[in-house]
């Protein structure tokens, strides 16, 4: 039954743990849209033929609705709505809460290319590398323009906005090759601005993560001599560090245990930080680049709100390095791998 | 109590059909006038919303930066602010008795009435010039201009100068067009065409200016004060 | 499908005269044209206008189709394709379909319906029309000489980069928008101050009722859009930075402006043809209109609801997803308000008299389609669902089959059915039927393929595509050939119709709309005296005969 809706529908593969559930409803909704179109259609046409006018200026009886039919036509079709509703947010809210322990994809948007950089391993331009049955988590900025990342077979999509991180998730269920479409027009060839999410068995992954971050014919450097910035070239820890640096991060922030007037960097990744309000709060990627762009949401206990925020001040590339280079500062663990970087080459075009 | 126009349209003002400001569409001056007050007060609205948007806009940023917002209004200069909304809410005052004494047929009162509010409009406009010209010369104009070295280096400050001068902006041409209207009506009194039963061009104008006066008495604390 | 016009069923009601001194010929020359107060010769003006306007959007339209036919470039540039769907978008939304039925219909029509001599403030509608114009040559002025490639949403930071200026283009529509602000007020105080004596509120005709609630959103929802688009021109020669982040700005915040107005404006669009299809229905069923108040309380319930689901454009640019449950659920209000409709309009043609004729094809196509069109805008609001679908075909079939669908159905059916009040002369029934046929089947062949098309996730916007999008997008350029085809056949016989057309008579339908009890075309003043209304509109039970009484 699901193969016959889908074919029907040209509905593409199914091969995220999203697109069963998200088509079925689709079937449900669709069926009934169509159903009940096509009885109004026919019914109105019925009644052509059946009261058809047999004299001119002829007389008609009065027809008033009774409160009943009123109140049926009301209930009836927001019974229907609301019953989609409650279903497909419910789809929803899982598609906008990723589960815990997920693999981070930092995920760029440029005009016309998408590039994919690993926490600690190598980058990639238009394709993306997934192991399946292993949640994934992209967290998406935009050099430039809005996009949107869409893949359909996986029934994801999510603006991709210059100077915000958006997020988004997945699980891939099957092997295989996917495409990447844009789906936010971002000019002349917005059209070709895709690429591939190549999803393969989980251990085949693993050791191709391996064989990547040892750099096999891969250049380990960042590159950001684009139309907009001066140019740097070393890995993008390092680049972190000097943006760090250039951004006065450094001033209240310290790199060796020490707390000063924000919190230390060191072994600050993944720590577990008490809040002002007492809540606890995992210093994840998220939460890094949230105090970025709003500082005062989130304030650790004992620390003045009186961080400003980067808002507009940090260009994406920069803040992705930034917490990169959070990241690499570990008081045990001093050899931290490099982020690798594949030549930078346009997918298309 | 100016006896002169009244008796010129006197005679016309014996039957409401009579009336020459009577058009051939409505049957009675009052529906007529109702439609005039009900058209100025939907155009209001439209008004209202047309300054939502920048409202928006300032709500939106001063979450995200209050403290720019705070020292960046602290940068305005309070006390030409200060006198600008004192001028702006006597020509309320001012345009306000000049409707009530057409009303009284006290014609000659209500020009001076209304002149009055037309001198406050161009002293505003004076004021808020020299507001500008200042802000222009510290560089705080957004944009590819800015360069406000008072607040260098804090995010957001080109976001509140950007809907101060929106804003203000926006709401100087209102006052101009404001001001315009004001003194099409004056001619039109000072020409003796309103009397005591029609004056509704000065009321309609009255009802502008008061909007005019309203927004500011909105952006005054909001970019000012707070 | 019955193809003999029937016209002995038209037994005419008065003698079929030719009124001979009308408001067309009651002064003549130019000037006397672009000079006139009479709302009828504004609502022809508007007319002649959107009529030009509708035929460019359509010429743009079909080069973007054709340009799809392989799914390699084919004829233009991918920077002229860019440009063409801005255009087509662009053309039909601000200069063609806003200003469409109630700048013609609701001009032309309103005052007749209410018994008035003209709209409360004539000058200010003559003005309207006069921004409208220069709205609209700056937007085509802006168009030819600096050229837009935006898509008619004008998203930042796209437009404040794009390297085209685009500052008369937003200029035009900050215009453009002041003449629908005008145009809604002016009939907002019109319904208010000029009903006929008789007429009350609950008398009025559903197609006032329509407009009225459209005029609201008009004059709330359009000066946001003004300033969006002025903010939005002066952030591209300025660079102001509210919407750049890299100024600290939110593009996000853009967005919002501009679906505050977009949203609503789909509203001004949809409403007047819902109300175009209150009076067909009943005019050719001959039948009182069934659930009277529903259907015009849910012309306001709509306008009211519709200033609150804007939200649902942004379901995947980063929005909480509590706020996209909170739009989600007020954009399904507009689905029960549009259902109510639906099953009142069906309930109309219970037990009426059918009169079979091209305007009844349109009201059979539109009901189809707007129940096809409205659920699967339901189908969208469901936030799941959504993600699929933003940003592809299936969200472009679903909005033509609102705005082509529902609308222009309305638009082409309140064409047939005015025609003979406007000009005194009847089209030709049977190849009106024939045209209805081809439009009505064309749309679906164009339109049904992109809903697939949009399942199988090809995004809108696309010069390029992937092959296998190909055979759909070839069937749906097919269907757009076929309803090109039905469109040039209405012009042809209407424009054949306007000198050589029966003469119509002042009631050729037997219609017991109010405005048709002036002679065709009307006099200047419209009617010769004070009528008196006895009755609600669409009342057709002749005195002397047994009236039966049914609630169902």
């Amino acid at each position: 039954m699901n193969e016959i809706m889908r074919t029907i529908l040209w509905l593409p593969e199914q091969a995220s743990t999203f697109a069963k559930a998200v088509d079925e409803l689709h079937y449900f909704v669709i069926t009934v849209t169509m159903l009940s179109s096509v009885a109004v259609g026919l019914l109105a046409f019925g009644f052509f033929f059946k009261y058809r006018q047999l004299r001119p200026r002829q007389s008609t009886p009065i027809v008033i609705p009774s409160v009943k039919f009123e109140l049926a036509v009301v209930v009836v079709p927001l019974a229907f709505f609301l019953a989609w509703f409650v279903q497909g947010y419910r789809d929803y809210v899982w598609y906008t809460t990723p589960p815990k322990d997920t693999m981070d994809v930092y995920v760029m948007g440029k005009k016309w290319m998408w590039k994919f950089a690993y926490p600690d391993g190598p980058n990639a331009v238009g394709t993306l590398h997934v192991p399946a049955h292993r949640p994934v988590r992209l967290l998406l900025t935009s050099r430039d323009v809005i996009h949107s990342f869409f893949v359909p077979d996986f029934r994801i999509k999510m603006d991709v906005l210059p100077g915000r991180y958006t997020e988004t998730w997945f699980e891939a269920t099957k092997p295989g090759r996917y495409q990447i479409l844009c789906a936010e027009y971002c000019g002349t060839w917005h059209s070709q601005m895709w690429g591939e999410v190549v999803v393969m068995p989980p251990a085949e992954f693993d050791s191709w993560m391996l064989q990547q971050r040892a750099g096999a014919g891969l250049t380990d450097r960042v590159d950001t001599a684009t139309d907009d910035g001066p140019s740097f070239h070393g890995t993008l820890v390092e680049y972190g560090k000097r943006v760090a640096m250039a951004q006065g991060c450094l001033k209240c922030h310290s790199l060796d245990g020490d707390p000063h007037i924000g919190p230390t960097w060191l072994d600050l990744y993944r720590r577990t930080e008490t809040l002002e309000t007492g809540e606890t709060v995992l210093a994840d990627e998220a939460y890094l680049t949230d105090s970025m762009i709003d500082p005062r949401a989130k304030i650790v206990k004992g620390f003045k709100p009186v961080m400003p925020t980067y808002r507009g001040k940090l260009a994406a590339p920069d803040a992705a390095a930034l917490v990169e280079f959070i990241k690499s500062l570990r008081s045990q663990n001093l050899d931290n791998l490099p982020s690798k970087e594949a030549i930078y080459e346009p997918a298309r075009r | 109590m100016s006896s002169s126009d009244a008796s010129d349209l006197g005679a016309h003002r014996d039957g409401n059909h009579a009336d020459p400001h009577l058009a051939h569409h409505f049957d009675s001056m009052e529906t007529q006038n109702h439609a005039s007050r009900l058209g100025m007060w939907l155009f209001l609205g439209t008004e209202v919303l047309l300054f939502a948007g920048l409202f928006l806009g300032y709500a939106v940023n001063r979450h995200f930066y209050p403290h720019t917002f705070k020292v960046a209004s602290h940068s305005l200069n309070l006390v030409l602010g200060t006198v600008n909304t004192v001028v702006l809410i006597s020509s309320s005052f001012t345009v306000a008795m000049a409707y009530y004494s057409v009303k009284k047929g006290r014609n000659k009162q209500a020009a001076g009435l209304l002149g009055f509010t037309i001198l406050c409009a161009l002293a505003f406009l004076c004021i808020k010039a020299f507001e500008y010209q200042h802000k222009f010369q510290e560089g705080a104009l957004p944009g590819k201009w800015f360069h406000f070295h008072e607040m260098a280096g804090m995010p957001g400050a080109n976001m509140f100068f950007s809907v101060y001068f929106l804003s203000t902006g926006l709401h100087a041409f209102h006052v101009i067009v404001g001001m315009a209207i004001l003194i099409w009506v004056l001619r039109r009194l000072i020409r003796g065409d309103f009397t005591r039963t029609y004056y509704i061009p000065v009321e309609l104008g009255g009802l502008y200016w008061h909007l005019v006066d309203l927004v500011w008495i909105f952006l005054f604390p909001l970019l000012y004060l707070i | 499908m019955s193809q003999h016009a029937d016209s002995s069923a038209l037994a005419p009601a008065e003698a079929r005269v030719y009124q001979e001194i009308n408001y067309l010929n009651a002064d003549r020359g130019v000037m006397s044209w672009l000079k006139t107060l009479d709302h009828k010769r504004i609502g022809i003006m508007y007319f002649a206008s959107v009529l030009a306007t509708f035929l460019l959007g359509g010429i743009f339209a079909m080069i973007v189709r054709f340009e799809l036919t392989t799914p390699e470039p084919t004829l233009i540039s991918a920077n002229t394709y860019n440009r063409m769907f801005t255009l087509h978008g662009m053309v039909m939304v601000f200069l063609f379909m806003i200003p469409a039925i109630p700048g013609v219909f609701g001009n032309f029509v309103l005052p007749l319906m209410l018994g008035a001599k003209d709209v409360a403030f004539p000058r200010l509608n003559l003005l309207s029309l006069y921004v409208y114009w220069t709205g609209a040559a700056l937007v085509l002025w802006g168009v030819i000489n600096g050229g837009a490639d935006t898509g008619w949403t004008f998203y930042v930071p796209y437009s404040t980069t794009t390297p085209m200026t685009l500052f008369p283009v937003l200029f035009g529509v900050f215009i453009i928008g002041f003449s629908s602000i005008l145009t809604g007020l002016n009939f907002i105080v019109t319904v208010h101050t000029l009903r006929a004596p008789g007429i009350t509120w609950m008398k009025m005709p559903l197609f006032v009722w329509a407009i009225y609630a459209t005029s609201i959103i008009q004059v709330l929802a359009t000066p946001v859009i003004g300033l969006t688009t002025l903010l939005v021109g002066i952030e591209k020669v300025g660079g102001f930075g509210l919407f750049d982040p890299g100024r600290g700005g939110d593009p996000v915040l853009m967005q919002h402006l501009f679906w505050f107005y977009s949203h609503p404006a789909v509203y001004i669009m949809v409403l007047p043809a819902m109300g175009v299809m209150s009076e067909i229905i009943a005019a050719y069923a001959r039948k009182n209109i069934f659930g009277y108040k529903m259907i015009a309380y849910s012309s306001l319930g709509i306008a009211f609801v519709g200033f609150f689901a804007w939200g649902h454009h942004m379901f995947v640019s980063g929005q909480s997803a509590f706020d996209d449950g909170a739009f989600a659920v007020i954009s399904m209000l507009v689905g029960v308000f549009t259902a109510i409709k639906v099953f009142n309009w069906v309930g109309t043609l219970y037990r009426g008299a059918i009169y079979v004729s091209g305007p009844f094809i349109y009201a059979c196509g539109f009901l189809f389609f707007i129940v096809f069109g409205g659920m699967t805008g339901i189908a969208v609001a469901t936030v799941s669902l959504d993600v699929h679908w933003h940003d592809t075909y299936f969200v472009v079939a679903h909005f033509h089959f609102i705005m082509v669908g529902a609308v222009i159905m309305a638009f082409l059916a309140a064409i047939h059915y005015w025609f003979p009040k406007m000009f005194g002369r009847m089209y030709h029934e049977g190849w009106s039927m024939v045209a209805a046929t081809f439009i009505v089947l064309g749309f679906n062949a164009t339109f049904i393929p992109q809903f697939l098309l949009g399942n199988a996730g090809m995004p809108r916007r696309y010069y390029m595509y992937p092959e296998r999008f190909t055979a759909l997008n070839v069937a749906s350029t097919a269907g757009s050939t076929l309803l090109a085809f039905g469109f040039i056949i209405i012009l042809i016989y209407l424009i054949w119709a306007l000198k050589h057309g029966e003469i119509a008579g002042p009631n050729p339908w037997n219609s017991k709309g109010y405005e048709w009890r002036t002679s065709s075309p009307p006099i200047k003043e419209n009617f010769e005296h004070t009528l008196d209304y006895p009755e609600e509109p669409h009342m057709y039970q002749e005195p002397g005969e047994e009236v039966e009484h049914v609630v169902i």
